[in-house]
């Protein structure tokens, strides 16, 4: 009879849900939720075990499979018995609960309310390393939806079991500790404090080096979501001595490792100008921009506002940005990219860069990188935000720019908005400089200039007269439209002199 | 009165007379009392004018050097601002080169800017050097892995199809007649050993457990399948049983209860640990005397001589050959034992505290 029961609900486990789609097949399962139930307490242990690991498999398939599991009441007495049992129950108990929370937070409260933290806690605190990870990743997928379950999570005294797991030697217990903690952490710099006190911080900074990539990217993970709240928690993981370690991190041969690597050194550099100089003197900008070299797509994302972030902070540090070679990967970004938001975060950080002084402008423009921005802001097919930031970067740069041959290809194309700052920028170069006004006319610029219509006493009218001003009369006339239509009506109305 | 005095002319001009004599002491002190209060009204209007007068003119002087005060002040003010602005201009111009030099030497140096500058770039070509070589030692070492795994696998192939080697009288088909020298393969299946067909056990069922179980993903194994017998093989002579009979009664799984398998604290676990544990301890030898005729097949797991019998190259002679100890003196010396502790003198005194009266000497 045990054997027989035995083998009949294993064989339900072997058709497992994931070859089920159909909605009339879930309502059949809902109702196998009603008979597994009573399984739960059966006399004999395997039966008891096999009954939760199909609860659990059914829980982890479907939403309205976890709900059901939920309303059938089984929670209950899955966490009440828990404590009793070997190390094969907890195990799949705690696959049960994690597979519930998973879905949605009100699935993760019913599962904190009918009290699974108090036993989870008691499953890390066991021997065996396969409960423990059970346990990690139940209060992983609970902690992951709000700061209000993650605070409960705290609340159960999770955090220095936590801790403890990481420096545990298995690589997968060390993976999902790392991945709870970077979890909890993330809500609110309360949380992430807490992490901190339990000191966690030594310990995954001491994982960096470790070789497994899954392993780093969750260690990267979890010291940015550390990081990322404050200047003093940043200060925090900088005097764990991350760098240069970090940067070997940039060189990893998995993406994910090189984007999470990306993302700390970013959210470091974010918060103050020392720590920016922190990163610069370590070499960190020269790593971060190799990065964004070589890699595709949302991966560059974190290095491009690393940089950005970097360069706003002083001009000191944008010049450093820009001696490292920082302007053309991004300028190599703003074209090839597809993606909106990297292009509009590329743009932001030549912005950054180049609104400082002159020179930084000029660095900028040299690399070619205005008419691109112009086209970007031009195209229709850019979204909002992304001309926005093209915009807002054009007019820092051109604000400072006195470059002017990097100026001229603009203004045959600009739109009116952008063209009053370049008009601007040549008014106020223009006066000083003859050779300068010398190029201007050659290269057809003061042409162009006479054929922008302004309004009359408007800031762009100012500035074309401030132009016009510095050259003489004749040339003036010369080039403004419609002159040679006027030389030839004084050609038919002029008498011959016999 | 004159009217009165005129009609009375005629006759009463001397009445008139008489009469202006009796008014003339009157008169007198009319004159007099009139002269007087005049006079005392002309010296208080005097006065009075004279105090007026004398106020106008004190007001007028006074208001004129308020007036000059006012000119004196206005001038020396503008004198004296005029002063200082000179004054502070010469240090406002001395306060400017210091502040031009000051912020050009320590806050907006333009030289050590541009030394950091080239010192990042240094050290940037320096961290970009490093990670480089980092990665490049990265790629070596999975190189190394691959070509490990090919190598092994090479090998692994070669023991498993030794049968391939040729011979002297057939060429194998690795080394073709045709061919100038043989193939490498050939050359791998001749350095190589015939695989054993017992492999060794691969997975150990403690990861199985760590990795499968929390993903829950393979199910728990419920052994079923008998252990089936080789093909083929001849039925021994002689009045043995089934060799499949054999094999499943010898190979019955165990079939313990419930409570035994899942406890980890179950007697039969202890005692087995118990059994095991001494038989480590106790042997002399770590290999258990082995069969003789496996001797030539497994040739590397040879008979090894205990410890105190081997001596360097050979097995020693003590124990077999002699027993008793050649060089006795090489054991023996003149010296006696040297104390590095000083005795203790309390014990010095052990058996000398009262006399010798009673003992043999």
């Amino acid at each position: 009879m045990v054997r027989n029961s035995q083998q009949c609900y294993s064989s339900a486990n072997f058709i497992s849900a994931e070859h089920l789609d159909f909605l009339h097949v879930l309502i059949t399962w809902k109702s196998v939720v009603s008979l597994l139930r009573p399984l739960l307490l059966d006399v004999v242990p395997s039966v008891r075990q096999t009954a939760a690991l199909g609860l659990g498999r059914l829980a982890d398939y479907n939403v309205d499979l976890a709900e059901a599991v939920v309303k059938a009441g089984i929670l209950p007495q899955l966490v009440r018995s828990l404590p009793e049992e070997n190390r094969y129950y907890k195990k799949t108990a705690a696959f049960v609960l994690r597979a519930i929370a998973k879905h949605s937070p009100q699935l993760a409260q019913a599962v904190v309310q009918s009290g699974a933290l108090e036993t989870l806690v008691i499953c890390l605190e066991d021997f065996d390393p396969g409960v423990k990870e059970g346990a990690c990743w139940a209060f992983d997928y609970i902690a992951r939806h709000n700061p209000e379950l993650s605070q409960a999570v705290v609340e159960a005294g999770a955090v220095p079991l936590l801790v403890l797991c990481i420096q545990e030697p298995e690589i997968a217990l060390k993976r999902i500790a790392a991945s709870t903690l970077s979890d909890i952490s993330k809500h609110s710099p309360e949380l992430a404090q807490t992490v901190v006190d339990a000191g966690a911080i030594a310990h995954l900074a001491q994982m960096i080096p470790n070789p497994d990539a899954k392993l780093k990217r969750q260690v990267l993970s979890a010291l940015s979501q550390i990081a990322k709240h404050s200047v003093d928690l940043a200060e925090l993981v900088v005097e764990a001595e991350i760098f240069p370690v970090v940067l070997t991190c940039l060189k990893d041969s998995d993406e994910y490792v090189k984007k999470n690597g990306a993302t700390l050194i970013r959210e470091i550099a974010k918060h103050s100008p020392e720590l920016s100089q922190l990163i610069v003197n370590s070499g960190g900008v020269a790593a971060v921009i190799d990065c964004i070299g070589s890699c595709r797509g949302t991966v560059r994302l974190p290095g491009i506002m690393m940089l950005g972030y970097v360069a706003a902070h002083s001009e000191n540090l944008s010049m450093a940005v820009i001696v490292s070679k920082g302007i053309p990967p991004l300028c190599a970004c703003l074209i090839e990219e597809h993606e909106d938001h990297i292009k509009a975060a590329a743009a932001w950080a030549l912005g950054q860069i180049g609104r400082h002084t002159a020179e930084h402008a000029r660095h900028v423009a040299g690399a070619n990188v205005l008419p691109t921005l112009l086209d970007i802001y031009v195209d229709t097919r850019s979204s909002e935000d992304l001309k926005m930031k093209a915009k807002k970067a054009l007019k820092n740069i051109l604000q400072k720019c006195t470059h002017l041959p990097a100026l001229e290809p603009l203004l045959h194309d600009a739109p009116p908005s952008i063209m009053k700052h370049i008009i601007g920028q040549f008014s106020k170069v223009l006066p000083h400089d003859s050779k300068a006004r010398r190029l201007f006319v050659t290269t057809g610029g003061l042409k162009k200039v006479q054929e922008i219509k302004a309004d009359a006493g408007s800031l762009l009218q100012e500035y074309i007269n401030a132009i016009n001003n510095c050259y003489p009369e004749e040339i003036v006339r010369f080039y403004s439209p419609g002159y040679s239509e006027i030389l030839l009506e004084r050609v038919e109305s002029y008498q011959p002199v016999l | 009165m004159a009217a009165a005095s005129g009609g009375r002319e005629e006759g009463g001009s001397m009445a008139a007379l008489a009469r202006l004599q009796e008014r003339l002491s009157e008169l007198r002190e009319e004159y007099f009392l009139a002269n007087r209060s005049i006079d005392e009204d002309r010296k208080i209007k005097y006065r009075a004018a004279v105090k007026i007068q004398s106020w106008f003119r004190g007001w007028r002087v006074r208001a004129y050097l308020r007036h000059l005060n006012a000119m004196v002040i206005l001038i020396q003010k503008w004198w004296r601002g005029y002063r200082c602005r000179k004054h502070f201009r010469k240090m406002l111009e001395i306060q400017k080169r210091w502040r031009g030099y000051y912020v050009r030497k320590y806050i907006h140096n333009y030289y050590a800017l541009k030394k950091y500058l080239q010192a990042v770039s240094v050290n940037n070509a320096f961290v970009r050097s490093e990670l480089q070589e980092y990665v490049e030692m990265k790629e070596n070492e999975e190189k190394m892995k691959d070509l490990e795994k090919k190598e092994k696998e090479k090998k692994y192939q070669a023991r498993k199809m030794h049968y391939l080697l040729s011979t002297e009288q057939i060429a194998g088909i690795y080394n073709s007649p045709f061919r100038k020298s043989p193939d490498p393969m050939e050359l791998l299946l001749r350095n190589s050993k015939p695989l054993s067909h017992r492999r060794k056990q691969v997975k150990s069922p403690f990861a199985y457990e760590l990795y499968d179980w929390p993903t829950c993903k393979k199910p728990p194994a419920f052994v079923t399948a008998l252990p089936l017998p080789p093909i083929g093989r001849q039925k021994p002579q002689g009045p043995f049983r089934d060799t499949a009979e054999v094999l499943w009664q010898r190979y019955k799984p165990l079939e313990p209860t419930l409570r035994v398998a899942e406890s980890i604290n179950s007697p039969l676990e202890k005692a087995r640990e118990g059994i095991k544990r001494e038989e480590w301890r106790n042997p002399i030898h770590d290999n258990e005397f082995l069969p003789f005729s496996s001797y030539h097949k497994n040739e590397d797991e040879k008979y090894e001589p205990s410890l105190c019998k081997s001596g360097k190259y050979v097995r020693e002679a003590y124990g077999t050959k002699h027993f008793r100890e050649v060089y006795p003196n090489k054991w023996i010396a003149d010296k006696d034992f040297r104390t590095v502790v000083p005795s203790i003198f309390l014990f010095e005194k052990f058996g000398k505290t009262y006399s010798r009266a009673g003992q043999i000497v």
